[in-house]
């Protein structure tokens, strides 16, 4: 299997993977390779030049910044899981990080294509989303920043435009009471998500003060589901909440997807499922 | 076509590659280093597994440019003056291999994973060589010829 002929440049910096994008529109970006390259393999996706950005330094870091914590783009896998803050401060981050795929695709892959790519049953969506992170993007418009919330659009969609770039990850800081946890029941032999649940709780004296919890591999993008939060916030942190609360998951206005691991009714099940082990872990239970 | 720098097993190489050429076959076929077999078409099965600056990747994975300018090992590379390398002897004693298609993807796939886990337990190996498949074994061996190694290594630097 090999891909389709292509020319290759490597970037120095963001600015020159910029106009390189910008003067060449069938180019794409290439971080990890780990999803663009197998599906070029198979001839899925045939661009006409690769601009590799992995190795801008502007774009691998991992830094603390107003108690938070910023991701580079460009940072892989294993780079993430590997950080002792990430650890402490977003649980959620490492459990998600360290069922990503295998050692050699955690070497690799990296988290800006990860999100870019936005495969339906992609890990650290659903994360991004729990955790209320926000998207920061560089394009040929200048920076700005997209919330999460607003960047999984559909099926391998984002708000990304046209000529931009995923330059950054940021993760707000954690109030006192902040508690999170990803789960997930994977595919045997991807490790995809065949549903992956990531939930984010403020627990304030044994109160949900606030909560998310997002759904990876349900639907055909990683979503936010508002009816499980609602059923949590303002409630005790006890078991009769949690499984009242993931007893809502995946209900209402929401295409569950379907294929030949898990039909409609399996995944909606196992949505509940992942919501409650998620929410035990979280709440401490 | 572009022109890449790796060094390979110590020695540096200088050649010319086309944009897609994956990195396992310019090992194979440029460099002529056939140990790294390539088992599937869905990276899926590791037996392409090399170690870049030190981490083992899945070389079907990778284009050859992407490699330009880092230190490759391949399993040619772990026993340079044709002493083996623990890990190899411990795949011998222990019975880690039958016909031996994924052997090189899971020594280097267990080296990276010794390098920064000298004391694996059972269950860290066996999450470890998550990215490697094994047609023959059922796995058994091959998490006991790690243990050997490990063992025999305990407190050596490697
Ligand atoms: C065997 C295997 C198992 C896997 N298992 C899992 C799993 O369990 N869970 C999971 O979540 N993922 C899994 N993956 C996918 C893996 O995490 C990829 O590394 C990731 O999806 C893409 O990251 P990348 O850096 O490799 O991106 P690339 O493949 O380089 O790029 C992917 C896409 O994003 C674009 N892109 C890359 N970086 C940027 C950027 N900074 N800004 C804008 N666009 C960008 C590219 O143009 C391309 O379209 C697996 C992959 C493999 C090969
Ligand atoms: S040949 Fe690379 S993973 Fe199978
Ligand atoms: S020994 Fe035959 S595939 Fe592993």
């Amino acid at each position: 299997m090999i891909p389709q002929k292509v020319d290759y440049k490597r970037a120095g910096s963001v600015a020159e993977a910029l106009s390189l994008l910008s003067a060449n529109p069938d180019a794409k970006i290439l971080a990890g390779g780990h999803s663009l390259i197998p599906a070029m393999k198979l001839r899925l996706n045939s661009p006409s030049l690769l601009i590799d950005i992995a190795r801008i330094s502007e774009l691998r870091f991992i830094h603390e910044q107003d108690g938070g914590v910023k991701i580079g783009a460009a940072s892989t896998h294993h780079d993430i899981v590997s950080n002792a803050t990430i650890r402490e401060l977003y649980p959620a981050m490492a459990e998600a990080g360290e069922l990503i795929g295998d050692t050699q695709v955690r070497n690799v892959g990296t988290i800006g294509g990860s999100i870019a790519h936005a495969d339906p049953s992609a890990d650290w969506p659903a994360v991004l989303l729990a955790l209320g992170a926000t998207i920061n993007v560089e394009g040929p418009a200048g920076a700005h920043d997209i919330p999460a919330s607003e960047f999984f659009t559909g099926f391998f969609s984002t708000a990304l435009e046209e000529g931009e770039i995923v330059t950054a990850i940021t993760l707000p800081a954690p109030s006192a009471a902040h508690q999170s946890a990803y789960k997930k029941f994977m595919q045997p032999a991807s490790r995809f998500a065949i549903v992956g649940c990531a939930v984010a709780i403020v627990a304030d004296g044994g109160t949900i003060t606030d909560a998310k919890v997002a759904f990876t591999g349900v639907s055909d993008a990683a979503f936010l589901d508002e009816a499980v939060a609602a059923a949590l916030i303002g409630q005790p942190a006890i078991p009769e909440t949690i499984e009242a609360a993931a007893n809502a998951a995946a209900e209402g206005d929401i295409h569950i997807n379907e294929d030949h691991f898990a039909s409609q009714a399996y995944r909606k099940h196992l949505a509940k499922v992942y919501a409650k082990r998620a929410l035990v872990e979280a709440c401490g239970l | 076509m572009s022109t890449i720098t790796v060094t390979v097993n110590g020695k540096s190489y200088t050649k010319e590659v086309e944009g897609r050429t994956l990195l396992v076959h310019f090992l194979r076929d440029t460099l002529g280093l056939t140990g790294t077999h390539v088992g599937c078409d869905t990276s899926s099965c590791g037996a392409c597994t090399i170690h870049l600056d030190g981490r083992a990747v899945k070389s079907c994975s990778m284009l050859a440019a992407q490699a330009d300018g880092s230190i490759l090992t391949t399993i040619e590379g772990l026993a340079p003056g044709g002493e083996l390398h623990p890990l190899q002897v411990a795949f011998n004693d222990e019975h880690g291999l039958q016909c031996g298609f994924c052997t090189p993807g899971m020594i280097m796939t267990a080296a990276d994973l010794l390098s920064q886990n000298p004391n694996p337990t059972e269950r860290e190996i066996r999450e470890g060589l998550e990215g490697n498949i094994c047609r023959c074994t059922g796995y058994h061996n091959i998490v006991r010829a790690i243990q050997l190694a490990a063992e025999r290594t305990a407190g050596v630097p490697a």
